[in-house]
């Protein structure tokens, strides 16, 4: 070693930093995760070839290729398989096909880069040069549905947790609520989200407002079971030690409902906020009036495959992102509770 | 008179008909003893202590606290009860633990401080007061749970099987504690346990209970003086209580002996 020691210790700890990196993220969970990614990645991309397989075969005799069978009509009630199989050399253009039946993974992430980054940055009317989010990005429409997920959730949970203090602390309420709750639950959501925008926009209520409402229709409910579990979790000791001081009710919920009903309230918020986000989703859908579910409809409308499932995409990580902050309160909150870290 | 069972019954009606946990106690404790009740498992020496409490209400007879009923002593706040387990909140530092009781009765913020670290010493956790109920051994634990029930004025404390759960060894220094700590503040104890020595080393007056239907078979005077070494428990006196005790517990086992 004839290094500088400068230049010799700096090398050093680059390496084993950048080793134990690597090691850490193998050991933490990254590997079985990158190999489930690699799993899904390699069967859409088989799936592709005979999702698409008709239309790759209408182009490719357009083209002047020999097609087995080569009537149009018998290859309409032909097995895709089959298709496959006897056309092997001809699936090429599966992959590149514009306006697929299932775009390959690779289009959907050049939609994505096209529909965010690109639009904003060299787009004409992105944040760039207009000043303004494009109303044809992802970031656009998904900015629309955050906020409709964000204030449904907060409605949805606040009075989640209002009827569960009440259905604690009230028999009346205890028998009345929780079966409506339940049944209001068992209506398929597409169904009355029309109904709740028609009703809302006659009077005077439409768009977030709207959307939020059946926000918070989903998620409240997760909140109302996972809160009445969690107040009601003290165990008859801990109660009973609060008579022996003659607490009062108040002082009950406080100190020793409340505090116990954390952990619940936290997992119940997190499936909270993804329902939310699924109700805002579908309350785009009736009204194309931005937001990630009028893109997706609006995709459906003209064939662009590619721009639904980028949404579809940015509906997972927007999810994934607001569960994830949800999940660091949660963790910040435990620990000022003297939770072991 | 603290305490004063007069034909003190209690029956609970569960699904497979009544239970008869209590029946015809008599009993009367005075200022300052300390009273074990000891007796075979399901002899209702845990309603007992309840019933006292007010957490459990008697069917049948007459219980006094203080000269009150048991529930207005509970709401006159006049006694601290430490359960088998230690019930620390885990959310709650040791401190704050032991400040519950006084937040709740609404002491002030410098008296909370000042008995928090008085109780603390009292039962040697000085130094522990901000750490978390998981940072703590069991034996630490019930304790705090014991400085917990100290921290207020309560002439009487009343303890089910606190040192249930724990070894000789701390159960021994545990138990020289509390006799201490007992002479320091003249409380009354009443104390549940399933162990003869542990009765007979703490006790002023001892309980023998037996069950079905759970009654009181035999209340022992303790000649052993109030300032009791560990090792009182080798000397004759200590071993002639004990055998009482144990035959109390065989007579009131006859029928399955
Ligand atoms: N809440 C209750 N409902 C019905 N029966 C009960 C209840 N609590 C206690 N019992 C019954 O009363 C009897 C006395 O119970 P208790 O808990 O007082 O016994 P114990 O002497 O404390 O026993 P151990 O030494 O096991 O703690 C038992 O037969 C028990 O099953
Ligand atoms: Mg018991």
């Amino acid at each position: 070693m004839t290094d500088t020691p400068v230049s010799g210790a700096g090398g050093g700890i680059g390496r084993t930093a950048r080793a134990s990196w690597v090691a850490r993220a193998l050991s933490g969970g990254l590997l079985p995760v990158v190999t489930v990614v690699i799993a899904i990645l390699a069967i859409w991309y088989v799936a592709v070839v005979p999702m698409n397989i008709k239309e790759v075969l209408t182009q490719q005799e357009r083209a002047g290729a020999e097609i087995v069978p080569p009537s149009a009509a018998e290859r309409r009630d032909a097995g895709r398989w089959g298709l496959v199989f006897n056309n092997f050399d001809l699936i090429g253009p599966s992959w590149s096909m514009e306006r697929a039946r299932l775009p390959a993974p690779h289009q959907v992430a050049q939609e994505l880069w096209a529909s965010t980054w690109d639009e904003e940055v060299n787009g004409r009317r992105g944040i760039v040069r207009s000043g303004t989010l494009s109303n044809r990005s992802l970031i656009y429409h998904g900015g629309v549905t955050l906020g409709a997920t964000v204030v449904g959730f907060l409605i949805g949970a606040a009075l989640g947790v209002a009827l569960a203090v009440g259905i604690v602390y009230s028999r009346v309420m205890d028998l009345s609520v929780m079966p409506w709750a339940i049944i209001s639950q068992t209506i398929p959501i597409v169904a009355l989200a029309p109904m709740i925008i028609v009703v809302l926009y006659s009077v005077g209520l439409s768009g977030l407002v709207a959307k939020a409402v059946i926000s918070a229709y989903l998620s409240f409910f997760p909140v109302v079971v996972g809160m009445v579990k969690g107040l009601r979790s003290p165990d008859q000791m801990q109660m009973d030690l609060l008579h022996t001081y003659n607490a009062t009710p108040a002082q009950q919920f406080w100190r020793l409902r409340l505090p116990s009903s954390v952990p619940y309230l936290f997992a119940s918020l997190k499936i909270g906020i993804a329902a939310s986000l699924v109700g805002a989703i579908v309350g785009e859908l009736p009204v194309q009036r931005g937001g990630l579910g009028a893109r997706m409809l609006g995709g459906s409308y003209y064939g662009q495959t590619e721009q639904i499932w980028a949404a579809l995409f940015a509906a997972a990580v927007l999810a994934a992102g607001l569960v994830w902050l949800i999940g660091w309160i949660e963790r910040r909150t435990l620990r000022a509770m003297g939770a072991p870290t | 008179m603290v305490i004063g069972a007069d034909n003190v019954s209690l029956t609970f009606q569960t699904n497979d008909g009544p239970v008869h946990a209590l029946k015809d106690v008599n009993l009367t404790v005075e200022r300052g003893e300390f009273v074990s009740f000891i007796g075979p498992s399901g002899c209702g020496k845990t309603t007992f202590l309840r019933a006292i409490a007010a957490l459990e209400h008697p069917t049948g007879g007459t219980l006094s606290v203080n000269g009150m009923t048991p529930d207005e002593a509970r709401r006159a706040r006049a006694y601290g009860y430490v359960f088998q387990a230690a019930g620390l909140y885990p959310w709650r530092t040791i401190a704050g633990n032991i400040r519950l009781p006084l937040e709740i009765m609404g002491y002030s913020k410098s008296e909370m401080d000042e008995r928090v670290k008085n109780v603390l010493e009292l039962v040697e956790l000085s130094g522990f007061g901000k750490k978390y109920p998981w940072q703590l051994s069991g034996g630490m634990q019930q304790r705090a749970s014991i400085a917990r029930a100290l921290a207020f004025d309560a002439d009487i404390l009343l303890m089910d099987e606190p040192f249930g759960a724990l070894d000789e060894i701390v159960r021994d220094r545990l138990n020289e504690e509390l006799l201490s700590l007992w002479a320091r503040t003249g409380k009354t104890i009443g104390f549940v346990t399933h162990s003869i020595p542990e009765a007979v080393y703490l006790s002023t007056k001892i309980v023998v209970m037996s069950p079905r239907p759970g009654r009181i078979t035999d209340v022992i005077e303790s000649p052993l003086p109030k300032e009791r070494p560990l090792d009182i428990r080798d000397t004759p006196e200590f071993i002639e209580v004990a055998h009482r005790v144990r035959d109390g517990l065989r007579a009131g086992h006859g029928d399955e002996l």
